[in-house]
C-alpha cells in the first residue's frame, strides 16, 4: 500500500545527492499510526518547505529526524551511507540542528550565553568567555544580522524576530549541514517575519541543507525550493517550489491531492 | 521561485562585524554613560543589591542614632560574627533559589549537622576537622536526599523540604535530649567566634586581597579591549576597584583597633577567624557561579529548565547537585551558629533561622523565581538581616519586635522582587 508518488522522477532538477534521507520510515504511538512509509529528503543549500495540516505528522518527522522519537521501521541516510541513530546527540553529531517552536533560550541569560549553552568553550575549568563572545559575533556578522545591538544583552530584551535570529545563529554556531526549523515565523510580524526568511535564505545559499516546517503559504512560495507535503501520515507530494502554486499546495495539505499530483484515491482510500 | 539575496562577501561581513554592534565597542564611552545604562537598568527592574545596600544605610543610621553603643567596633565585630552564620547559610540557599526551588530544611539540617560535629568531638574525642567533615557528609547525604525526591520524584521542593524541617528537628531532639545542650568549646571551631587574626597577618590579607582582586580585573580590563570585545569604561573600573579597596582596607582598619572595653588593661583587635572563612566560600562560589560550566549551567536551569535540558544538560543532576551544596553549607552555618553561641541545643538551625537566611538571600536580590542570583547577595543581604536583631537587642525592645521586623524586611524584599520581576518583563531587560 505505497502511496503512488507522482510528479517526482521529470521534475527533479538537481543533481545533488540528498544529505540526509530517510526511506520508507513508518512511526505508530500505540495503535495510531502516526507516519506510514514516508520518504523524506533534505538536499544540501536547498530550503525545504515541510507542509502539512494539524496532526499531518510534521512534527513527529522532525522529532524522528532529530532523534528524538525512533523508527519503527525505515532507514535513516546521511550523505547516502545509513547511519545508526540513536537519540538527539547522534543527529548533533551528524550535524543536525533543530531550533524549536518555542525556541528554547534562557531569558536569564545573554546572546553569547544563550548561543553556546551546553557547550561552552573552556580552558580548563574556567569558561572562556572572550573566545565565545568573539565567535557568536562573528556568526552573527556572517548571517548578517543587523539587528541585535549587543551580544552581551540579555534574551529578555529581544523581539520575537532577534530571538528567532539568535535561536538560528545557535543552531549554526557549529558548522552544521542542516537544519530543521519548526514553525519559524509563526508569532512574527511582517518586517520580522521578512528577517527571519532573510536569514533562512541566506543559510541555504551557504550551503546548508534547511527544512522549514511551516503552515504559511506565503513562505513557502517566497523562500523554498522544494515542498514536501504531508496528508494524514503519508507523503502526498514533494515536489520542486516552481512546479506547484498557492492553491495547489493547499489542496495537497488539504485533501492529500490535486490534479495529477497527489495520493492516488485507491491509496487514500485505504487510510 | 526564491527570492535572490546574494551570500555576502568577505567585505561585507567585515562591515557588518563593524557597523552592527557598536554597541559593544564602549571604549569610548564614559562614566556618565554608565551611569545612565545603570539608571535605566535601575528602572527596567534589575536592582541586583541595591535595595539591601540602603537597607543597610538606613538601619544603621536609625541604629546609631539611638544606640550610643551600635557603632562601637566592640559592636560592630559582633555584628560580623553574627551575621556569618547567616550569611554563610543565606549562601546556600542561593544555589537552590536560582533553580527556583526552595529549602524549608536547611537550618534544622544545620543544627543537625552541628550537634553530630558536637557529639562526635566530646563522645568519640574525634578532632575538629575530622568532625567538621562529618558534618559536610551529612549535610551532603541530606541534599542528596531531598534533590532526589524533587527531581527524581517530582514533589515541590516546598513539600519535600517541609517534611525534612519537620523530621531533622527529631535528630538533635534525640541525641541531646529536651532541654539539654551540648558545650561547643574546641579551640579552633569555638575560635572562628572568639580568636582574632593577628593584626599583621590581617593586613597581609587584606591587601593581598585588593591586589589580587584589582589586577584579575584590570587583566580581564585590557584583554576585552584588545580583543574588541564588551567593556566598562576605564574610569568605571577603577572606581569599582577604588570602592573595593575602600571597603575592605576601611573594615581591617577598623577591626584592627583594640575594642576592649577596658583597652588599658586588655587588647581584643584584629579581624575574627569567622571573616576569613565567609570570604573564602563567597570567593569559592563566586568563581562556580560565574566562571566554570556547572554555574552557567545552574542559571540556565533556573532560567528555562526545558532550553537547558534540550541543549543537553542533565536537569535532574542540577538540581539535586543545588540541594546537595545547599545543605552542606547549611552544615557550615551550623556548626559557625554553635561557635558563637558555644553550645548546640536541640532548638539550633530552628526557629527563624531558614527565614533569616532567606531573607538575607532575597534582600541580596537573588530572586525567589529562579535564574537570578549571586553569592554575593548572601553576604550584604546577611548583613542587614543580622544588623535587625543586633540593633533592637542593644535597644532592649522585646523579642516579639524582632520577630514582626525580621518578617516585614522578609516580606519587602519579595515584594521588591516581585516587582522589579515584573518590571523587568516589561522593560525586557
Amino acid at each position: 500500500m505505497t502511496a503512488e508518488l507522482s510528479a517526482e522522477a521529470p521534475y527533479r532538477p538537481e543533481p545533488l545527492a540528498p544529505l540526509l534521507e530517510l526511506r520508507g520510515v513508518n512511526k505508530s504511538f500505540g495503535v495510531v499510526h502516526v507516519l506510514h512509509d514516508v520518504d523524506f529528503a533534505v538536499y544540501p543549500g536547498q530550503v525545504t518547505a515541510l507542509v502539512g495540516d494539524n496532526g499531518a505528522g510534521k512534527s513527529t518527522l522532525v522529532k524522528v529526524i532529530a532523534g528524538i522519537y525512533g523508527r519503527d521501521s525505515g532507514d535513516y541516510l546521511f550523505e547516502g551511507a545509513p547511519v545508526h541513530v540513536n537519540g538527539p546527540r547522534d543527529v548533533a553529531g551528524l550535524g543536525v540542528e533543530v531550533v524549536y517552536q518555542d525556541l528554547a533560550l534562557c531569558d536569564n541569560l545573554d546572546i553569547v550565553q544563550n548561543m553556546f549553552l551546553g557547550r561552552e568553550l573552556r580552558k580548563g575549568i574556567v569558561l572562556d568567555d572572550m573566545t565565545m563572545e568573539d565567535r557568536a559575533r562573528e556568526t552573527l556578522a556572517s548571517l548578517s544580522v543587523r539587528t541585535v545591538k549587543s551580544v552581551r544583552q540579555s534574551v529578555a530584551s529581544l523581539s520575537g524576530g532577534q530571538r528567532q535570529t539568535v535561536a538560528i545563529a545557535k543552531a549554526v554556531l557549529w558548522n552544521s549541514r542542516i537544519v530543521l526549523l519548526d514553525e519559524p515565523t509563526a508569532a512574527l510580524g511582517v518586517a520580522q517575519t521578512r528577517q527571519v526568511l532573510d536569514l533562512v535564505r541566506r543559510l541555504a545559499d551557504r550551503g546548508l541543507g534547511v527544512v522549514l516546517i511551516t503552515h504559511n503559504m506565503n513562505d513557502v512560495l517566497e523562500v523554498a525550493d522544494r515542498v514536501t507535503a504531508l496528508y494524514l501520515g503519508r507523503v502526498a507530494a514533494d515536489v520542486p517550489t516552481e512546479n506547484v502554486n498557492h492553491k495547489q499546495i493547499v489542496e495537497l495539505i488539504t485533501a492529500g491531492r490535486s490534479g495529477d499530483l497527489g495520493i492516488r484515491d485507491d491509496a487514500a482510500a485505504t487510510i | 521561485m526564491s527570492i535572490q539575496t546574494p551570500a555576502p562577501t568577505p567585505t561585507d561581513t567585515a562591515k557588518v562585524a563593524d557597523s552592527d554592534f557598536t554597541g559593544d565597542n564602549r571604549s569610548s564611552a564614559t562614566i556618565g554613560d554608565a551611569a545612565r545604562d545603570y539608571l535605566n537598568r535601575l528602572r527596567g527592574g534589575d536592582m541586583g543589591s541595591l535595595p539591601a545596600l540602603l537597607g543597610l544605610v538606613v538601619l544603621f543610621a536609625v541604629f546609631g542614632l539611638s544606640h550610643d553603643k551600635f557603632l562601637t567596633t566592640y559592636n560592630l565585630t559582633n555584628l560580623v560574627i553574627q551575621a556569618a552564620s547567616i550569611c554563610v547559610l543565606a549562601m546556600g540557599l542561593v544555589f537552590v533559589l536560582l533553580i527556583g526551588e526552595i529549602d524549608l530544611s536547611a537550618g534544622v539540617a544545620g543544627g543537625a549537622s552541628a550537634t553530630i560535629t558536637a557529639l562526635v568531638m566530646i563522645d568519640h574525642g574525634w578532632s575538629w576537622w575530622a568532625a567538621v567533615l562529618a558534618a559536610l557528609a551529612i549535610g551532603a547525604v541530606i541534599g542528596l536526599a531531598i534533590g532526589s525526591l524533587v527531581s527524581l520524584l517530582g514533589i515541590p521542593s516546598f513539600v519535600v523540604t517541609l517534611a525534612f524541617f519537620l523530621a531533622l528537628q527529631a535528630v538533635p531532639l534525640k541525641l541531646i535530649g529536651s532541654g539539654g545542650s551540648l558545650r561547643f568549646n574546641d579551640e579552633v571551631l569555638r575560635g572562628l567566634s572568639i580568636k582574632n587574626v593577628p593584626v599583621t597577618a590581617g593586613w597581609i590579607a587584606a591587601v593581598l586581597l585588593v591586589v589580587g582582586f584589582a589586577g584579575l580585573t584590570l587583566w580581564q580590563h585590557r584583554s576585552r579591549v584588545a580583543k574588541g570585545l564588551v567593556h566598562k569604561p576605564i574610569a568605571l573600573v577603577a572606581l569599582q576597584l577604588t570602592v573595593f579597596a575602600g571597603i575592605v582596607l576601611g573594615l581591617t582598619a577598623l577591626l584592627s583597633q583594640n575594642r576592649a572595653v577596658n583597652p588599658n588593661v586588655f587588647n581584643i583587635s584584629g579581624i575574627p577567624w569567622v571573616a576569613p572563612v565567609v570570604i573564602v566560600l563567597l570567593l569559592l562560589w563566586t568563581f562556580v557561579l560565574t566562571r566554570t560550566r556547572f554555574g552557567r549551567h545552574l542559571y540556565a536551569v533556573g532560567g528555562n529548565a526545558e532550553a537547558a535540558r534540550r541543549a543537553g544538560i542533565n536537569v535532574t543532576r542540577m538540581k539535586i547537585t543545588a540541594f546537595v551544596i545547599c545543605t552542606s553549607m547549611a552544615a557550615i552555618s551550623g556548626i559557625l551558629a554553635a561557635s558563637y553561641t558555644g553550645k548546640v541545643s536541640p532548638g539550633s538551625g530552628g526557629g527563624n533561622v531558614l527565614l533569616y537566611a532567606v531573607g538575607a538571600a532575597v534582600i541580596g536580590g537573588t530572586s525567589l523565581f529562579g535564574g537570578r542570583g549571586r553569592a554575593i547577595d548572601a553576604v550584604v543581604g546577611g548583613l542587614v538581616i543580622a544588623t535587625i536583631p543586633n540593633g533592637l537587642g542593644l535597644l532592649d525592645q522585646a523579642s516579639y519586635i524582632n520577630y514582626i521586623v525580621t518578617g516585614g524586611v522578609l516580606l519587602l524584599a519579595a515584594s521588591v522582587d516581585a516587582i522589579s520581576r515584573r518590571r523587568r518583563s516589561a522593560a525586557g531587560v
